[in-house]
């Protein structure tokens, strides 16, 4: 740990808008080719605490420290293009680095979507518009890959295929995720932390421990927790994984 | 061709150059307002620029870039939304420039010239400095370009991407006031804005990428110009009028031509109504 530094580094971070205070005492650490995942409910601070990573907020106290010349890769929330902007799919992948039409067309390969460079965005659907969205960010070639909600308009379904190939590119580029999630039950396969968030930092750890964590269920309910553990057992194949044998039948991985 | 045609034709040309691409952004970030405000500031600019004894351009640039930034500081402030702020500052630049301008002693400003153009009577110094203008706009939108679309797209993304957000926005509140400035002349105060949207709102019919749009638009802009003088001098009616007109024909048939297209081939997108 001590000769891989930390790509993000926030301790005591305050947030308020408006005499509301949105995030306090935040500390939190995002390290090379980890999966971080911030989970919270609504109005948590969770897309706050992100944009005062990527120093897009501005904060009342604390400190964050970024590793030089990072690489950022960042999927915002919503992105809503005005209509009177005309962008093909090319265009858009290409907006802050350029890229060959070949490298274009192999990274939408690779989020599953069909060749349609030429297509125009207004037109795409919204899970496509995501993947396209996911395939622009990883044209960077990050150092850390940063997705708020990825899995907005997304089905159930769509969603795990989503965080599958999330996992597949964090392993191909060998980059940090950080991923804002609203869906509890499927987040948490790969993540290697998770931050439970409510203005401050409830708790975290490794989502098998975050699931059984008091503040968790308070805030989510046992039936969240259920589901996140199961999901989490029959796929998480860290260390904690057996704790979790709720249904008595143990999976040993090989590791 | 009439000397004084030949300037008009310049300098008219020379705004549509400077006035296409950055008018795209106008349209794409919804800013029509913005022109409008900074545009009406341009009067008080004039005589600002007739007190302080420098050119009226230079005055006029002055003035909208201290618009914007009392702009930019208010919403900082206020709780106003940008629309009644804008308002605010649009009508209290002009009613100020209105008042301003009478206190100029000895020089007889001709007002009807600066709310509705006067091109037929431009100088070789005026023609000078739209050029002036226009080479600097376009080299610096030419520069800016790549950052300012990504901005334009999405701002949170391309600043967490590197993009120093902030000095490119400033960058381009400042061209904005550089063609008002230069434009003022050409087709007036009331009408700068229609040199701002309507050659790009006539270019989005044809375009598919955005560099498509920009160049599209400048072309559009200098048609608008030729018709609009020839329109001019054969019927002898006001020329900046003429010229937003004839820009406003040219929408008409890409549009027509829009919707004609459409009806041939379901596959093509319309152009979606206004999300917000």
């Amino acid at each position: 740990m001590v000769d891989t530094p930390s790509l993000i580094e926030a301790s005591g971070l305050k947030v308020s808008r408006g005499g509301q205070v949105i995030l306090n005492g935040i500390n939190l650490t995002v390290d090379p080719g980890e999966i971080v995942t911030l989970i919270g409910p609504n109005g948590a601070g969770k897309s706050t605490l992100v944009r005062a990573l990527l120093g897009l907020e501005r904060i009342d106290s604390g400190t964050i420290t970024r590793k030089a010349e990072l690489v950022i890769g960042y999927q915002a929330q919503s992105v809503v293009i005005d209509a009177t902007l005309p962008l093909t799919v090319r265009r858009f992948l290409t907006l802050t680095c350029n890229r060959p039409d070949d490298e274009l067309s192999r990274t939408l390969n690779h989020v599953q979507l069909k060749p349609i460079l030429d297509k125009s965005v207004h037109v795409l659907s919204g899970g496509e518009m995501q993947r396209v969205q996911l395939a622009r960010a990883i044209l960077r070639n990050p150092d850390l890959l940063v997705l708020d909600e990825p899995t907005q308009n997304v089905d159930i379904s769509g969603a795990i295929e989503l965080y599958r190939l999330i996992q597949e590119t964090r392993d191909r580029l060998n980059c940090a995720v950080i991923m804002v999630s609203h869906d509890l039950n499927v987040v948490m396969s790969a993540t290697t932390r998770v931050y439970c968030l409510n203005n401050h930092i409830c708790c975290s750890g490794r989502p098998a421990e975050v699931s059984k964590h008091p503040e968790f269920l308070r805030l989510f309910g046992q039936s969240a927790a259920d589901m996140l553990a199961i999901y989490t057992h029959n796929h998480d194949h860290g260390p904690t994984g057996e704790v979790l044998s709720t249904h008595n039948h143990t999976h040993d991985h090989p590791h | 061709m009439d000397d004084f045609l030949v300037r008009a034709s310049l300098a008219g040309i020379g705004v549509a150059i400077a006035a296409g691409p950055l008018g795209c952004f106008v349209v794409w970030r919804r800013m029509a307002y913005f022109g409008d405000t900074l545009a009406h500031s341009a009067l008080l600019g004039v005589a600002l620029g007739f007190l302080f004894g420098t050119a009226p351009t230079l005055g006029t640039m002055a003035t909208g870039i201290g618009v914007a930034m009392l702009l930019v500081w208010l919403q900082q402030k206020e709780d106003w939304s940008s629309d009644t702020l804008l308002g605010l500052l649009s009508h209290t630049t002009l009613a100020g420039g209105l008042i301003a301008i009478t206190f100029i002693q000895g020089i007889r400003i001709d007002l009807i010239a600066y709310l509705f153009g006067d091109i037929l009577a431009v100088s070789d110094t005026d023609v000078a400095w739209t050029w002036a203008g226009a080479i600097l706009v376009s080299g610096v939108v030419a520069l800016l370009w790549r950052p300012l679309v990504a901005l334009t797209v999405n701002k949170d993304m391309a600043m967490a991407e590197g993009i120093a957000g902030r000095s490119i926005e400033l960058a381009f509140v400042v061209l904005i006031a550089v063609v008002v400035a230069i434009s003022m002349k050409v087709v007036g105060i009331l009408l700068i804005t229609a040199m701002l949207i309507i050659p790009p709102a006539t270019a989005r019919h044809l375009a598919r990428t955005p560099e498509q749009m920009a160049l599209i638009a400048i072309l559009v802009g200098c048609i608008a110009v030729a018709l609009g003088l020839t329109g001019s001098y054969r019927w002898d009616i006001p020329a900046g009028p003429a010229i937003v007109l004839a820009a406003a024909a040219l929408f008409a048939g890409g549009m027509a031509s829009g919707l004609i297209s459409n009806l041939t081939s379901k596959r093509r997108q319309p152009i979606a109504p206004a999300q917000r």
